[in-house]
């Protein structure tokens, strides 16, 4: 399952124009590329939308648009493409909301270059993700932390985390789908540690 | 465009979505996973873009979450268990956990002697013996060591590969580690003795050591190592260097069970964790051997090593009964 890099057919070029991938490019390239802007995506939708329930609901959209888009061509770079799309979302859901986006939803090219977030280099397995990871374990709640290790980290199966836990198999199930949503939110959702970071 | 979704009056609904999504994920890793399932899952998938995005989210994460097994299980469930154990049941534990050999042939120590032990630990082990006068020796992966302890003289030897010592000092009663015809001598420390085949290596974490060749007359070949220290010897010569405290630090993650890689080679990497585990990991390629990485492992898990290998660099595994070649 080769990876195909947005890089393939030169900067200039794939700049321009784009670059076509299949689905799991598409798939890689939105993991790689795009998730590592959840934090500042986040602070700008918080910023700019009134009711702070819907910002999951508008990530989530940002991010379907943006995957659909680059299922045509990659948008390169991405973060500014990302932040229009998130623009264009608020506008159109205050219209239809009848409400008045914050500011206008108007600075987001501050946004796009202001907090800038370095990508995960891939060929290192850093200390400081590792530390990260620590810090997201460490704040799960404990039965379903303990969940999370036992199959996470020690490689159990349901069955085994619900014998070693002494609970019923939905219980694992709850803990394990929680721990998983927890895990997305603390390891995309969350500015990083400055101080930590290369 | 394969689906249009006309949201001008709402939007989905990412709470339920993720929910489901959380679902889809952990029933495929946890449970018992049909072809039946896959479809519905696939065909779920592409039902809507919301739907995969939320998906791909939550697997993203919950695979970088894997990484997490390079920390030490222990620490993660107990920071301190050390601490509370008590003196004996250890001692008791390490003697009862470890293979007790009889000295075999060295003339100068036979099992008779009440005070003479021998400790072992096989390959993967790592094994604390605690002493009446308070001093430890920690014994990392398939090492060996002789012990000789009493109210007058505390010696010990190193057979073979790596152990820890911490000293309680007294000047009194000098604790010595023999290493073939190397004597090192506490004067108050914490330290670390490696044996490979002919060649030994000392490096010093706190207090100080006297390090001397045992079987010349003394200032032949003898030094003062300090923190930081590190002296290599060979059955020819002896090198001082220094070590970083951060590199120190790295070569004594064994003692929570770690490997710890810092720009390291994939070749010496693999090197590492056969040291540690039966089951080998080979490298079918020079191309491969020379990649570098970083980060910590559990020592004992290889096999987690080679698949964030696989990972990380594209590469292949192959498994093979007790040996898992990477290649590209």
């Amino acid at each position: 399952m080769a990876e195909t890099r947005g890089t393939d057919f030169g900067d200039a070029r794939s700049r321009e124009q784009g670059v076509i991938m299949s689905t799991a490019g598409v798939n890689a390239w939105f993991v790689r590329e795009v998730l590592p802007l959840e934090p500042v995506l986040m602070t700008y939708l918080r910023h700019h939308w009134p009711n702070q329930s819907d910002i999951e609901d508008l990530r989530q959209e940002v991010y379907a648009r943006v995957y659909m888009a680059a299922k045509q061509k990659i948008p390169q770079p991405v973060k500014p493409f990302l932040f229009t799309v998130a623009r264009n979302l608020l506008i159109n859901q205050a219209r239809a909301a009848q409400v008045v986006p914050i500011e206008a939803a108007g600075d987001f090219e501050a946004f796009a270059v202001a907090a800038d977030i370095p990508a995960p280099d891939r060929a290192v397995i850093a200390r400081d993700e590792l530390r990260r990871l620590q810090a997201a374990l460490d704040s799960l709640p404990p039965r379903c932390r303990e969940a999370v290790i036992l199959g996470r980290i020690e490689g159990l199966s349901g069955r085994e985390i619900a014998a070693r836990m002494n609970v019923g198999a939905p219980t694992v199930t709850e803990h394990l789908e929680h721990g998983m949503r927890l895990l997305a939110n603390l390891l995309y959702g969350e500015l990083p540690n400055a101080g930590n970071r290369k | 465009m394969s689906q249009n979704h006309d949201r001008a009056t709402g939007l989905m609904d990412a709470n339920a979505i993720e929910a489901r999504a959380a679902n889809w994920l952990q029933r495929r890793q946890f449970w018992n996973w049909s072809e039946a399932d896959q479809v519905d899952l696939d065909r779920w998938l592409i039902e809507s873009e919301v739907h995969l995005v939320t998906f791909l989210r939550l697997e993203a994460a919950w695979t970088r979450a894997e990484r997490l097994v390079a920390l030490d299980p222990a620490k993660l469930e107990n920071p301190t268990p050390e601490a509370r154990k008590p003196f004996w049941p250890v001692l008791i534990r390490a003697v009862a956990g470890l293979a007790v050999i009889a000295a075999l042939g060295a003339g100068a120590v036979s099992v008779t002697r009440p005070h003479d032990r021998t400790f072992s630990t096989p390959v993967g082990g790592h094994e604390t013996v605690k002493f009446a006068d308070g001093t430890r020796i920690e014994l990392d992966t398939n090492t060996v060591i002789r012990t000789h302890m009493t109210t007058e003289q505390r010696m010990v030897w190193l057979e073979k590969g790596d152990a820890f010592f911490k000293v309680r000092h007294d000047a009194a009663h000098p604790f010595a580690v023999i290493v073939g015809n190397r004597r090192i001598t506490d004067l108050g420390t914490e330290f670390l003795v490696s044996r490979e085949h002919d060649k030994l290596k000392v490096a010093v974490v706190s207090g100080r050591v006297w390090f001397e060749e045992s079987d010349k007359p003394a200032a032949s070949q003898s030094a003062l190592l300090l923190p930081g220290d590190v002296a290599v010897a060979t059955v020819e010569s002896t090198r001082i260097t220094k070590n970083t405290a951060q590199a120190l630090a790295n070569e004594l993650a064994w003692r929570r069970g770690l490997l710890v890689f810092d720009h390291t080679t994939l070749a010496a990497a693999t090197a590492a964790f056969n040291r540690y585990n039966t089951a080998k990991l080979e490298i079918a390629d020079p191309a491969v051997a020379s990649m570098t990485i970083d980060g910590s492992f559990q020592a004992n898990n290889s096999q987690l090593f080679a698949r964030i290998v696989k990972r990380t660099f594209g590469l292949h595994i192959e498994i093979e009964g007790d040996r898992t070649v990477i290649s590209r």
